[in-house]
């Protein structure tokens, strides 16, 4: 088939040029985390260097965030509060999911709505009472408040996920289960979960990375540098009254950017299906 | 959520009662099986108590209780706890008296207070007017077909998931009084001095006594951020919205002469209402009660010019210890939200 030159300019006008413009303008941000944590101090304060690109790429700004600062132990902190906030999070929304999607008793919808609104309550209407009762359980300061609380927002977006999730499964698998003689919970957990897994593993992965980012709670309930989360650390740390070290800063958002970046990359198509799932079922 | 189960409570089910021999139970899944409370068959506990939870309605609730406990305890309480400590004049470490409306009544002659509710309003209104129009047309063009298609809408979306603090600390430096990179390109490609983002002023609103609103380059800096950040949410789920849409009803459009204006004014933009309304709401919540961007931006700074209700809430609550001033600030969220949270609501229920 031959193209036209018409056609052709056309598509470059109306798909690749714009295509490439969103693209652009959505990276550059990131494109300026990496230029610059690759840059040397005399380079990075240079006014009359050209800013986008590295003369000469050096790693001392990630030597320096590794040794004189702690951010080591903040990875592994918000790793810690990530992975175990979401393995609460993960059972107990699959046990209140499948509760809401394949049982049938009273009031079942009521709480499906009520859980749907705990999802649209914004943790800046909640931190200040939240400090309260941390500290009233006697948690304040440390990594186990976050972890109690960060279910608080990952219960109800994945009770909702998995409710699609485990509607899409036939009901007749389970029947014919229950006629052979299992009970409920083998049901449960020999047919339905598994075949939920695609859908738990997308609601894991979301969770983790909404527990990596979290930052209000992480600002307000931690005060020890030594516990504090990667976005909390990085901001309050590194930043020490009015000097920016702008090399480890961006070299820190950088790594801390990283984990969640690559989680992502492998789950985009999953991400659209599973948002298409949970919102337009709703 | 489903609402056609019919819904049935456990305590209808005890007419069903009737003896039964243990064994037997499996197959009556479908009915209650209560069988086990006569005294024919006398199962051991473990036995009773696994019969007990294979009844359809019990379990359904015992295996809601995790779930439920945790969002009381963690966000129900805390609710009402802050309604009342709103209502007190608590601080760090000093349990505080009831004072009844007294915060309420004394934000509202408090001029930070009133230009964070005038910033509040702007950033919501303002950044939802860019990104709903610019999420639209960034997933029609990830719909489009061209090289590389996976790898850029995963880039695309790189904002919405990248922590937020971080990336916004890109931006921080991206505005730099001295070395900012965005002026830097503005000079040397278009010859245009840029502004200093993060301190020069605009616009005042002001009567002859005092200052209503003040637009400012700091408050449309804060804006295009979280415009950046939140566009690419628009996109991916207008996408996905539009990939349910069945390609049959272009092509019939397209023999009966529809150019592609009206198949998206007729056909996308239709079919994509659920979607749109959905990603509306749960923007429009997010961004009303933002913390992050400003910040790390500003600080609510300069001169207290650029607070939103949160950000003024841990100013007033935490660095200066008044917790009841505080809660009552985020309280004052609570009928927008609420509002907005009906007003979506009511539309979803209106096409059911």
């Amino acid at each position: 088939m031959r193209v036209k030159p018409r056609a052709v300019v056309m598509r470059f006008a109306t798909t690749y040029i714009p295509v490439f413009a969103m693209t652009a303008i959505t990276l550059f941000p990131f494109y300026w985390m990496v230029v610059t944590s690759f840059k040397a101090d005399n380079e990075l304060y240079n006014i009359k260097a050209n800013p986008l690109v590295v003369l000469a790429p050096v790693f001392t700004q990630y030597q320096r965030l590794f040794n004189d600062t702690l951010f080591p132990r903040w990875i592994t902190n918000t790793l810690l509060v990530s992975l175990a906030s979401t393995a609460i999070s993960l059972a107990f929304s699959t046990l209140a999911g499948y509760s809401l999607a394949r049982l049938r008793y009273r009031g079942a919808t009521t709480i499906g709505w009520a859980i749907f609104i705990t999802y649209l309550v914004p943790p800046t209407l909640l931190f200040i009472p939240l400090l309260g009762v941390v500290s009233s359980l006697g948690l304040a300061n440390s990594l186990l408040s976050l972890i109690l609380v960060y279910p608080t927002f990952l219960i109800p977006f994945g009770t909702w996920m998995l409710i699609g999730y485990f509607k899409s499964i036939p009901q007749e698998l389970e029947e014919s289960a229950l006629v052979d003689g299992a009970t409920r919970f083998q049901a449960m957990f020999r047919i339905v979960i598994p075949l939920a897994l695609p859908g738990l593993l997308s609601v894991g992965i979301f969770s983790f990375t909404l527990s990596w980012n979290e930052f209000i709670y992480a600002l307000v309930f931690l005060q020890d540098a030594t516990i504090k989360t990667v976005p909390v650390g990085v901001t309050s740390e590194l930043i020490r009254g009015d000097s920016f070290f702008w090399g480890e800063l961006m070299a820190g958002a950088l790594l801390g950017s990283v984990p969640v970046a690559v989680m992502y990359s492998f789950l985009v198509e999953y991400f659209v299906a599973g948002l298409t799932a949970g919102a337009v079922k709703g | 959520m489903s609402t056609e189960e019919t819904e049935q409570g456990c305590e209808g089910e005890k007419s069903n009662l009737h003896p039964r021999s243990y064994s037997q139970r499996a197959i009556t899944y479908d009915k209650p099986t209560a069988a086990i409370f006569t005294a024919a068959a006398r199962p051991s506990l473990l036995a009773r108590v696994n019969d007990w939870l294979n009844n359809e309605c019990v379990l359904g609730y015992v295996l809601l209780v995790p779930a439920l406990a945790l969002l009381l305890i963690f966000v129900a309480y805390p609710f009402f706890f802050g309604t009342y400590i709103s209502l007190t004049d608590a601080r760090i470490g000093k349990p505080g008296h009831f004072i009844g409306l007294q915060n309420f009544i004394d934000l509202w002659s408090d001029p930070i207070f009133r230009q964070t509710v005038g910033n509040s309003f702007f950033y919501t209104i303002v950044t939802t007017i860019f990104k709903l129009p610019l999420g639209m047309l960034m997933a029609i063009l990830l719909n489009q077909v061209f090289p590389l298609k996976r790898l850029v809408r995963a880039a695309v979306l790189l904002p919405w998931i990248i922590p937020t603090v971080l990336s916004t600390l890109a931006w921080l430096w991206m505005f730099d009084s001295t070395y900012s990179v965005i002026n830097r390109i503005l000079k040397d490609v278009l010859n245009v001095q840029g502004p200093i983002w993060l301190s020069d002023s605009l616009y005042t609103l002001r009567t002859t006594d005092m200052t209503i609103f003040r637009l400012t380059w700091p408050m449309i800096s804060i804006s295009m951020v979280n415009i950046w950040r939140g566009a690419p949410f628009y996109a991916i789920s207008f996408l996905a919205g539009m990939q349910t849409i069945p390609q049959e009803l272009y092509e019939a459009a397209v023999v009966d002469g529809a150019g592609a204006w009206q198949r998206f004014w007729r056909i996308t933009l239709p079919l994509l209402r659920h979607v749109i309304i959905i990603v509306l709401l749960l923007s429009i919540i997010l961004t009303l009660a933002d913390f992050q961007i400003v910040y790390i931006l500003t600080r609510g700074g300069p001169t207290n010019s650029t607070h939103l209700f949160a950000t003024y809430a841990f100013q007033v609550a935490v660095p200066s210890t008044d917790l009841g001033m505080g809660a009552a600030i985020s309280m004052y969220m609570f009928p927008v939200l609420a509002i907005v949270v009906f007003l979506t609501l009511v539309s979803l229920r209106r096409e059911d």
